[in-house]
């Protein structure tokens, strides 16, 4: 089959320009179909996601609340975005939220991806499994709730059960130095199945033979892992790093449910921060230029990724 | 490996393995723990729910919390609003990313690669950076403050679209080739042949879609402004924000509630979740 006109897009095929053969009407209804099939996916992705993000770009070069007309701001939001203290800490706290939780969230799931892919019975290793996966299939929002009593000073169960072992109780939500490990707790409790499921999957891909290889070369324990396994391995490290830190970049409902920002602005992250002044304030063109920076951002961290994991990742 | 070996590793790690087992269950138990708690604590009157140390088995279980979950709450309203919206977008994402997966895999067309280059791409926005335009447009559709404006913008579905491409190119390609020459026309090889053969990934692409939107918060948060088009999950939040800390059970009640869907979902689809998740070895 060859390539011929007709954009894809339209449900419809325009006719085709007079000068080339015409295709035979298997290849006309072959490009219907492919139309038909890609439109709703097509027209969804462009109303829905290649104009929105156009129109944040413009909406961030103007002033608007919704209720009066649009002024024209330039550079205005922008400026007004790096003097603006709660965002340059929201942005700060974004970062530390997102070095801390991807950190022990791949630690985490590394750790518990090899303990279970250790010898065990076959049921036992798929309960373990099913029990580090669960978490991932409950909402966040609720699962904050939750959460929020667990940790809450006066008669939270996890201040309760250190105070059964002489510790004092801790503020995890009321301070400002606790309130933020909290938060990376919280979602790295909810969030490490998944890296777990795709180390477990890395792991199941390595063949058996060269672990075998490495033991008659006399590795083994600590030494075989940081110097067999983790080589194999770097492919799905660099995906589960990727994944792990554009999720954290975008927390939300964490922070939201658990302290709302708090104390101070100590846990307010920049989705936060965009979900207020939109929402709240009716900032729409300072929170449009939070959002590109936010955008901005992730580009530029998945770009860092990328460069660096040239040197670390070994593909067969 | 040989009889002697297999031995030998196994006395040398005859002890490891219990304390790496027991080490894991731990770690399962400090996982499942606070689920535990939900589920016990919901089962105690609101009076105990305070009770230190926690009865792990309530001592006098009663449902006391769960009537008044739905004293508090419309929680039919919640749990019809939320299955439409979840079961509508799960089968939307279905559809469409069953229809766009099969064209980029098997059919021939002009501007197929920048095409699949954008859906592709569009893996890679994250949805608070488009939310402030996407309001506006539902704002000028009149679909704020409607299910409607949860369900529509989220058929297209990139992450869908790849895995159901992945798929189908996975299967032979000769099933095709031989129905064409049986005079089949492309609809007919794609109704045929190959959409049977598609369930188990659509499966993947469905439940994967029922278990991010049951428990989606901020699409909700920011569209639905009114109590009678809320979802559970913000239905929950708003019921804690109401009893403040006056009554753990029946919030934790709520909680449970909202879970047993999403728990039904885990034990049914829980191998294509985590087939989805692998293959996410490429993005989510």
């Amino acid at each position: 089959m060859t390539n011929t006109q007709v954009p894809p897009v339209r449900s419809r095929p325009a006719a085709p320009p007079p000068s080339l053969p015409r295709p035979s009407a298997r290849e006309r209804g072959t490009r219907l179909l492919a139309a038909l099939f890609l439109a709703p996916t097509i027209v969804g992705i462009v109303v829905f996601t290649v104009v929105p993000i156009v129109g944040s770009v413009v909406l961030s070069l103007f002033h608007w609340n919704v209720i009066d007309p649009p002024s024209f701001a330039g550079a205005a939001n922008y400026r007004e975005v790096f003097g603006d203290s709660t965002v340059l800490v929201s942005f700060r706290n974004t970062l530390v939220f997102m070095v801390f939780a991807v950190a022990l969230q791949l630690l985490i799931a590394l750790v518990l991806a090899l303990a279970v892919n250790g010898r065990m019975p076959v049921w036992l290793r798929s309960v373990f499994r099913s029990a580090f996966f669960f978490p991932l299939v409950l909402s966040a929002a609720s699962i904050s709730v939750v959460m929020k009593y667990l940790f809450n000073q006066d008669f939270g169960l996890v201040n309760w059960l250190l105070g059964t072992v002489g510790i004092a109780p801790v503020p995890w939500l009321t301070s400002e130095n606790a309130a933020m490990a909290t938060v990376v707790l919280v979602y790295v409790w909810q969030q490490f199945g998944f890296s777990f499921l795709l180390f477990v999957g890395g792991l199941n891909n390595i063949p058996k033979e060269i672990h075998e290889a490495a033991a008659l070369d006399g590795a083994t324990g600590l030494r075989k892992h940081l110097h067999v396994t983790l080589p194999l391995l770097s492919p799905t490290l660099l995906v589960a790093s990727v994944v792990g830190i554009i999720n954290a970049l975008q927390v939300f409902e964490q922070p939201y449910v658990l302290t709302n920002g708090g104390p101070g602005d100590s846990t307010r992250t920049v989705v936060m921060v965009i979900y207020e002044s939109a929402f709240e304030q009716l900032r729409f063109g300072e929170a449009s230029a939070v959002g590109v920076l936010l955008f901005v951002l992730i580009m530029a961290v998945t770009a860092v990724q990328f460069r660096l994991s040239r040197r670390f990742v070994h593909y067969e | 490996m040989s009889q002697a070996t297999l031995s030998l590793s196994r006395a040398r790690y005859s002890l490891a393995p219990w304390a790496r087992i027991a080490a894991l269950a731990v770690c399962a138990l400090l996982t499942l723990g606070p689920v535990i708690w939900t589920v016990s604590t919901s089962l105690r009157t609101p009076a105990e729910s305070f009770d230190l140390p926690p009865q792990i088995i309530p001592t006098s279980p009663t449902t006391e919390a769960y009537s008044g979950v739905f004293d508090q709450l419309d929680v039919w309203l919640l749990a019809l609003n939320s299955t439409l919206v979840t079961a509508l977008i799960a089968v939307g994402q279905m559809i469409t990313a069953g229809l766009a997966g099969y064209a980029f895999a098997r059919l021939e067309f002009r501007f197929k690669k920048p095409l699949f280059g954008l859906v592709l791409a569009t893996m890679m926005v994250p949805l608070q950076v488009t939310i402030v335009p996407v309001f506006l447009v539902l704002k000028q559709l009149s679909l704020t403050d409607t299910l409607l404006g949860l369900i529509i913008p989220a058929f297209p579905t990139a992450f869908g679209t790849f895995l159901m491409r992945q798929y189908f190119l996975g299967m032979p390609k000769d099933l095709g080739e031989a129905a064409m020459l049986d005079g089949a026309g492309p609809w007919r090889i794609f109704r045929s042949v190959y959409a049977p053969l598609a369930a188990p990934g659509l499966a993947i692409v469905g439940v994967l879609a029922f278990n991010y939107h049951w428990n989606e918060f901020f699409r909700p948060l920011i569209l639905e402004t009114s109590g009678q088009n809320y979802t559970l999950p913000l239905g929950l939040v708003s019921l804690q924000g109401n009893l403040g800390t006056g009554s753990i059970s029946v919030v934790l009640a709520g909680v449970v509630l909202s879970m047993l869907p999403a728990v039904a979902v885990f034990i049914v689809g829980q191998r294509p979740l985590r087939e989805g998740i692998t293959s996410a070895g490429v993005n989510r």
